[in-house]
């Protein structure tokens, strides 16, 4: 099997699709003989042609409204909002219209799109690059929420997002686009959108995370174990909507303690939701109460602070030990 | 008659001065006191050498991504020489050497593109907006600061950049809209750099010339060679004389050249070819504007080392400046600092928190 970076992961879901498939177009600004500016569409124009790889006018609005009346067609764009800091110029096509095109044609236009799109911090970037805006999309009826956290599950969530009749917005954490490979089979392999996934097992805290934010906590969940025994479970959510609730209630239900980890603000984070969930399905084996490590509410600062903006290793150990502490 | 010829204005003037060989047509050729054509001269040079040196210290690591200018000191300059302090800049990203003439210190560039928030720092008494990276968004602003200063009954204007890949933006064209609608001070000045990162011109547009987009909101748009600084000032002398007279907005189209990459995360080589810009490099907008300076006796080859020399030392101090200040700078519980006019009891409690963790770390080693 080939090991690929995320990039190069998406790349081949991207390629792989086309070639099934003549209705997926890809558009976007750049994503032509550019490649896109992370490189995730390269070489599809070359393989493909501009009129499945189409380099469009500078124009988010344009780009998911015109994906719209493309999906509505029958037609599979996926398209490319270059960075999820300019999404917002999108964001009433998507709440008008994408999000509801299925409820208002009461059942007879559906909108099979993807909107993928680079969220968050950790690669040192200009204002407006880093943001971890997630909660807006997750909050939305009718929209799906997709965020992967490898190469691996990268591919085959974009491939199902490909494929999935209801409008897909993809999140990906440019800070892991080419900071690790993985094995990635040729074959195709998809994944179930709306399913999370145990990254680690262990009996002792249940951490929740998903995206960039899987990776500090995979390591904070090795450096527990190593240093202090204890054994964390570690979830990777991988769609924050529809929240798969059982497998994170469950490992708490498993180990009494539950924390959840991601950049995005705070306040009405994807945190809060989970919170709730686990207050709802398993109060009662709660040990201790649950914490949450994530981004501040504020802006993220530019790039020289934006390290003790993102949640840490050491920032999820000092609360992952708090809690267990509380617990002697 | 059922069908009939509705008279609309259909032309925008074009407007070259100086040419690329450095001859001036003596008719056009504005009125521009000797002193001010130094100034704008060495403006050019300094934002040329800045802009060598940042790309410089960005490939040494010492400072991070930024947009470099070189090629369109003349769209620039020209335009943002015709503002009073009173009137309101209005930029986007790439406006570097027109910051600076509006009195932006050149060590906040280094800061802020070394990734520290202090690099925005706007004097009391300067109207500048700071740097605005959504494309195209910040057109709007100036339409609501000129509605503003003509509610208060002032002669002032705004102006704002923005580039060819912005006049895809709704924003833009809203921006125009409401401008023409309302009759506003407004100038916009679009630098037409033929770019938008690997986008051409001919795959944003499929008009003409981007001036008269002007023409459907029901105002004047005019193309100036953006590489002629004589052009570029005149068209927009008379864009802010109609401007502060009530006579309402103008777009002007300075048609240039991106010379280097779109950031320094580009790499251009895979969109274009280097014949292409080699073709612009002969139309270099600061080497003709010193064929006419020495024509005119302004300036001489001593003269231009010495612009030269003083310009590097300029930007020698603000380095220095910069990585004195970046030792200084960089609390990270200053990223707290201007959330809001007054922090919220919930952010007092998470800057704690932030500081009890630095408190620990410090302990610690
Ligand atoms: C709304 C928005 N979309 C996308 C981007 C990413 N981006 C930054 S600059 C740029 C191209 C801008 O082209 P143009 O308007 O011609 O200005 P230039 O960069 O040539 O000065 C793009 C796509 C952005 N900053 N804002
Ligand atoms: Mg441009």
């Amino acid at each position: 099997m080939p090991k690929l970076t995320m990039v190069q992961a998406l790349n081949m879901a991207l390629k792989q699709e086309m070639e099934k498939d003549d209705a997926v177009i890809v558009l976007g600004e750049d994503v032509g003989l550019d490649g896109g500016v992370f490189r995730v569409t390269d070489q599809l124009y070359q393989q493909f042609g501009e009129n499945r790889v189409v380099d469009t006018p500078l124009a988010e609005t344009a780009i998911v409204g015109m994906s719209i009346g493309m999906a509505i067609y029958g037609l599979k764009p996926v398209c490319e909002i270059q960075f999820s800091g300019f999404s917002y110029q999108n964001f009433h096509q998507i709440e008008n219209h994408a999000s509801r095109m299925r409820w208002r044609s009461q059942g007879r236009f559906g909108v099979p799109m993807v909107l993928r799109t680079p969220y968050g911090g950790g690669v040192r970037a200009l204002e407006h690059h880093s943001e971890s805006r997630e909660a807006f999309w997750s909050h939305m009826p009718g929209l799906k929420m997709v965020i992967p956290s490898g190469p691996r599950n990268a591919r085959a969530l974009l491939v199902s997002a490909i494929r999935d009749p209801d409008p897909v917005i993809f999140y990906e954490a440019k800070a892991l686009y080419r900071a690790f490979r993985e094995e990635v089979p040729e074959e195709e392999e998809t994944m179930p959108i709306g399913k999370s996934q145990i990254a680690r097992e262990g009996n002792d805290l249940t951490m929740i995370s998903y995206g960039a934010m899987t990776r500090p906590t995979m390591e904070a969940a090795s450096e527990l174990a190593e240093k202090d025994g204890v054994e964390a479970e570690v979830v990777d959510l991988l769609t924050l909507s529809p929240l798969d609730d059982d497998l994170f209630t469950e490992s708490v239900k498993k180990t009494g303690k539950a924390m959840i980890i991601h950049e995005a603000p705070m306040s009405y984070g994807p945190g809060a939701e989970i919170l709730a969930r686990l207050v709802e399905k398993s109060f009662y084996y709660l040990e201790v109460p649950v914490e949450r490590v994530t981004g501040f509410d504020i802006i993220i600062p530019l790039f020289n602070r934006e390290n003790h903006y993102i949640p840490s290793v050491k920032r999820i150990l000092r609360t992952a030990r708090k809690m267990m502490d509380g617990m002697k | 008659m059922p069908r009939s010829k509705i008279d609309i204005p259909c032309h925008v003037d074009y407007l070259s001065i100086l040419d690329e060989t450095g001859t001036v047509d003596k008719e056009l050729e504005p009125d521009i006191s000797d002193d001010f054509l130094l100034d704008i001269y060495k403006a050019m040079v300094l934002g040329r050498r800045f802009d060598e040196r940042m790309l410089n210290l960005q490939r040494q690591g010492r400072i991070g991504t930024f947009p470099p200018i070189t090629g369109q000191e003349a769209a620039q300059l020209g335009t943002v020489a015709h503002l009073r302090q009173s009137d309101w800049f209005v930029p986007s990203f790439r406006e570097m050497v027109a910051e600076i003439w509006r009195g932006r210190a050149m060590e906040t560039f280094l800061l802020y593109y070394s990734g520290y928030n202090e690099g925005v720092d706007i004097a009391e008494d300067q109207n500048n907006l700071p740097l605005s990276v959504p494309v195209g968004s910040q057109t709007l602003h100036a339409v609501g600061l000129a509605w503003a200063v003509r509610y208060r009954k002032k002669d002032d204007v705004a102006m704002t950049w923005f580039g060819d890949g912005a006049t895809s933006e709704g924003d833009f064209h809203e921006a125009m809209n409401f401008a023409g609608v309302f009759r506003l001070p407004v100038i916009f000045v679009c630098q037409n750099n033929q770019w938008a990162i690997s986008v051409p011109l001919s795959k944003q547009t499929r008009s003409k010339t981007l001036a008269q987009k002007a023409l459907a909101y029901g105002f004047p748009g005019i193309q100036v060679d953006g590489n002629d600084v004589l052009a570029v000032y005149t068209a927009a002398k008379e864009a802010v004389e109609r401007a502060r007279a009530g006579d309402g907005p103008t777009m002007i189209e300075c048609v240039t050249y991106r010379m280097m990459m779109h950031t320094t995360a580009d790499d251009p080589k895979r969109y274009r070819s280097d014949e292409e810009v080699e073709g612009w490099r002969k139309k270099d907008p600061i080497t003709r504007f010193e064929k006419y300076l020495i024509d005119k006796n302004l300036l001489e080859p001593k003269k231009i080392e010495s612009v030269d020399q003083e310009v590097k030392e300029q930007i020698q101090q603000a380095v220095d400046k910069a990585e004195k200040l970046m030792k200084e700078l960089g609390d990270p519980l200053d990223m707290f600092n201007h959330a809001y006019a007054q922090l919220p009891p919930h952010l007092e409690v998470q800057k704690a928190y932030l500081a009890k963790e630095l408190a620990e770390t410090m302990e610690k080693e």
